[in-house]
């Protein structure tokens, strides 16, 4: 008999091993996030995925699944709180989407829309931050920087480098590069490497490319980010 | 330095858990992380240099700017600002030169706030180098900016700047019938290991962190683990403001402590021990190495303990400034030489603990109980204390009371038993388990000291009725800010939030809907947090809002909205720019307030 976790109040399928996250993007429900991905370990520190499982809040990413949860997600309440954590994420950085060219393409701006961010709310902490142009093809705005180390991971899980770590504590985090002079140039990244395209937002970008796709027909400009976030998703054999 | 990095790194075997160690070694030597010595590094230990520059930037005693040879810290705990520490601080930057947070041209000194040090019941306190200085008062300043003018090594200072007491103040169970070496070890083997657990399990003993989880049941999970390779960790980063129990255990109860984690090694079936000590104890170290010295002498650590077939041993590992490492799965990443960011769980430690194997982490004090336990039994220990709460605690008494230091009271006992013991009266309140925990107010003296009352990690701060309110839950709120890990959105945002919010209200610029405001953060901050920190990070905000509503109320400005920032403050520059500054330079914040 196949084992069920209860989500929203509705019985879904899971097998042992699988999160949350999987169980549920398996079952074509979506859960908002922008640290997952399902190619690379969980890392569970965006806290958009939080759930609440038989009373107790996790994130779905990481928590495993198991017999008898009984899982709320798409809650008012549970909504509400990610709106807010969205909100903190855009008000800790410089995110000023009219003039990034990440703009469409965006998944921190794709969730904004899907959870009907409208205003930023918290007060904007307008950090001092660095660009690193020094890469050939490839630039880092750390402006954009929200931290979710998918960088991190699919440079060592995929493309079997250690180009990048984020560094520093609390709100001094700060993405960094693997070079003895800290510049981008002097790292092993390709422009070709998993790592350069997998940013969520416009921190991590490929140059020459930005305007290739004109704003108004990119990515998220048509969809919402939950169905383009199932349907690549469900690829990945989730 | 080529050299003597290469020493260093020889000396830890190359091993990269040893980070924190090298490190401490290389900050102590040169004052700062020079950018060579991580290259070095980086090949020496085979890690990339980014975990390297991650750790030096995660730990506050680590530096990649060169500080002064003479490094001084101050403690800006609570505790140390209501003994003065505002104005002594003032004044050491004034006699020294050096502003805080900086350091001096010549780069001898550079001054700078630490979180608490442990010693807030002998502050305001410091560090120089790493050591603890206590009872700062003008007089001990004048007399460190003449030695650092002399340039004296911190080795030759008089030793009665760097003097701690213990001020143990009351007694009972456990501090006053301490187990003699080698005493509840005997026991355990006599008795059995099954019936020792069971003793412990009789005992009802929970971890006396603060989090109370059954101790019997922790071992019993780990023991039956199915890895062979498990260990032992004894966390004593006892870095909540307002604690120093274990400071004092550590100092006095060593060997005791040292008998309970090799008790637990005996019952889980351990060889390797650690003892996490903070960064700021660091004057315990050696008296430690000792203590584990002669504990291996007497056949009590090492192969074939008291002739059985059981060898354990105990490593201190010393901390670099990090309050979040008090949190065991960052500990435990610590241990291995990483940031001290908390792991996702599951797993828990108990069964995938230091480098992936199953792990016990307790308190300095569990193991104290656990060796007095092993050797007398759990009845007695379960006879004394409440249904829920079983013995006894252990609190570190500071503010304001004639009497601080340690009191050892059974569980059950009023918080007014405690003030009346201590010296303390006029009280406005009381921060029982530190900022993490709940300040009680004076119409609750009557609560009592339990896991099913008010919990506590031994942290008991004494406010009497001339202190404010908002300066106390100020420097709280502070204190989590500096000290989030940064892991998680909800807590490394929303601890800066809190406290860019409750400076608004504090500094006048709150308006009506502020306090709501500052309320809803504090329960995002609170329900979705990753650990321990960001979720009790708005308990000083949350516990005194609930209590004391119009002191909030009263800072508020009698209009429904103030924005966030000044705007008159932000037209100075352009003042400054333009040389001017008559009324027309001037903006107000609100039109109402040209009326």
């Amino acid at each position: 008999m196949t084992k069920t976790i209860t989500l929203d109040g509705k019985a879904i399928p899971f097998a042992d091993g699988q999160t949350i996250m999987q169980a549920a993007t398996a079952a074509g429900v979506y859960i908002p996030h922008l640290c997952h991905h399902p190619e690379f370990t969980p890392h569970g520190s965006c806290k958009l995925c939080t759930v609440n499982v038989n009373g107790r809040n996790c994130s779905a990413c990481t928590f495993p699944a198991a017999e008898g949860q009984d899982v709320l997600n798409n809650t008012q309440e549970l909504n509400a709180d990610r709106q807010k954590i969205t909100q903190m994420l855009f008000v800790e950085g410089n995110h000023f989407c009219p003039s990034c060219e990440k703009t469409g393409n965006c998944q921190l701006q794709a969730v904004a829309y899907h959870l009907n961010m409208l205003d930023d709310h918290f007060p904007l902490f307008y950090p001092h931050r660095q660009m690193d142009a020094s890469h050939p093809d490839v630039l880092i705005d750390h402006n954009r920087c929200i931290f979710c180390t998918l960088c991190v991971r699919a440079s060592q899980q995929h493309d079997g480098k250690n180009v990048f770590a984020i560094s520093g504590r609390g709100i001094n985090k700060h993405l960094i590069v693997n070079a003895e002079s800290g510049l981008l140039k002097d790292t092993d990244l390709a422009v070709t490497d998993k790592a350069t395209h997998i940013c969520p937002t416009g921190a991590i970008i490929s140059k020459r490319t930005a305007y290739q796709v004109p704003i108004g027909q990119r990515v998220y400009d048509h969809q919402d980010i939950d169905a383009v976030s199932l349907a690549t998703e469900q690829a990945h054999g989730e | 330095m080529r050299h003597v990095i290469q020493e260093l790194a020889a000396q830890h075997s190359y091993q990269a858990t040893q980070l924190l160690a090298i490190l401490r070694a290389v900050q102590g030597r040169y004052h700062y992380i020079p950018a060579a010595a991580i290259e070095q590094l980086a090949e020496l230990l085979n890690i990339p240099r980014t975990h390297i520059i991650g750790v030096v930037e995660f730990y506050s005693f680590f530096h990649l700017q060169p500080q002064g040879e003479y490094e001084l810290l101050i403690s800006d705990s609570i505790t140390d600002q209501m003994l003065g520490k505002a104005e002594l601080m003032a004044y050491l930057s004034e006699r020294l030169q050096v502003p805080v947070g900086g350091v001096h041209a010549d780069g001898v000194v550079s001054l700078d706030n630490t979180s608490c040090t442990g010693l807030c019941d002998q502050g305001p306190a410091g560090l120089v180098n790493g050591r603890a200085l206590t009872r700062l008062d003008k007089a001990k300043i004048d007399q460190i900016a003449d030695l650092i003018s002399q340039r004296k090594p911190v080795a030759e200072w008089p030793a009665e700047l760097f003097v701690v007491s213990d001020n143990i103040q009351k007694t009972a169970l456990l501090l006053s019938q301490t187990v003699a070496p080698g005493a509840a070890l005997q026991v355990v083997f006599s008795r059995g290991k099954a019936a020792t657990l069971a003793a412990l399990e009789q005992s009802g003993l929970r971890g006396r962190g603060g989090a109370g989880f059954k101790t019997a049941m922790k071992w019993r999970f780990c023991a039956e683990e199915a890895d062979a390779v498990r260990y032992v960790v004894c966390n004593a980063d006892e870095g909540e403001p307002g604690t120093f129990k274990d400071r004092v255990l550590l100092n006095r109860y060593a060997e005791q402590v040292f008998e309970g984690m090799t008790v637990c090694a005996a019952l889980i079936g351990a060889s390797q021990g650690f003892l996490y000590l903070r960064g700021e104890y660091l004057f315990l170290y050696e008296p430690l190495q000792a203590v584990l010295a002669r504990r291996r002498v007497a056949g009590l650590l090492g192969n074939a303990i008291l002739g059985q077939d059981f060898s354990f041993d105990i490593s201190i590992c010393l901390g670099a400034g990090a309050y979040i490492c008090g949190e065991e799965s960052a500990l435990i990443e610590s241990l291995e030489g990483k940031m001290g960011v908390p792991r996702n769980r599951p797993p828990y430690p108990v069964t995938h603990g230091y480098l992936g194997k199953p792990t016990v982490v307790n308190n300095v004090e569990t193991f104290l109980a656990a060796a007095h336990i092993a050797l007398n039994g759990g009845e007695g220990f379960a006879s004394i204390g409440t249904d829920k709460s079983k013995g006894t605690k252990i609190l570190s008494i500071s503010g304001d009371c004639r009497r601080p230091g340690i009191y050892e009271y059974p569980f059950g006992t009023s918080v007014q038993t405690i003030l009346n013991d201590c010296g303390a009266d006029d009280v406005l309140g009381v921060q029982v388990g530190g900022p993490s925990g709940t300040f009680i107010s004076a119409q609750e003296l009557h609560r009592l000291l339990a896991f099913e009352d008010l919990a506590t990690g031994g942290s008991f701060i004494i406010f009497n009725t001339r202190r404010n309110l908002l300066d106390i839950v100020n420097n709280f709120t502070h204190f989590f800010a500096h000290e989030s890990c940064g892991f998680c959105t909800p807590c490394r945002v929303g601890t800066s939030l809190l406290k860019k919010q409750l400076d608004k209200i504090v500094s006048g610029h709150g308006s009506a809907g502020d306090v709501v405001a500052l309320e809803e953060l504090c329960q995002l901050v609170k329900n979705q947090s990753h650990c321990g920190l960001g979720q009790t990070a708005a308990n000083p905000i949350l516990t005194t809002l609930e209590r004391f509503p119009e002191v909030y109320q009263s800072q508020l400005k009698k209009i429904s909205y103030e924005p966030g920032f000044d705007l008159d403050a932000a037209l100075e520059t352009a003042r400054r720019m333009a040389n001017r500054n008559d009324p027309a330079a001037h903006l107000a914040q609100i039109e109402a307030e040209h009326d």
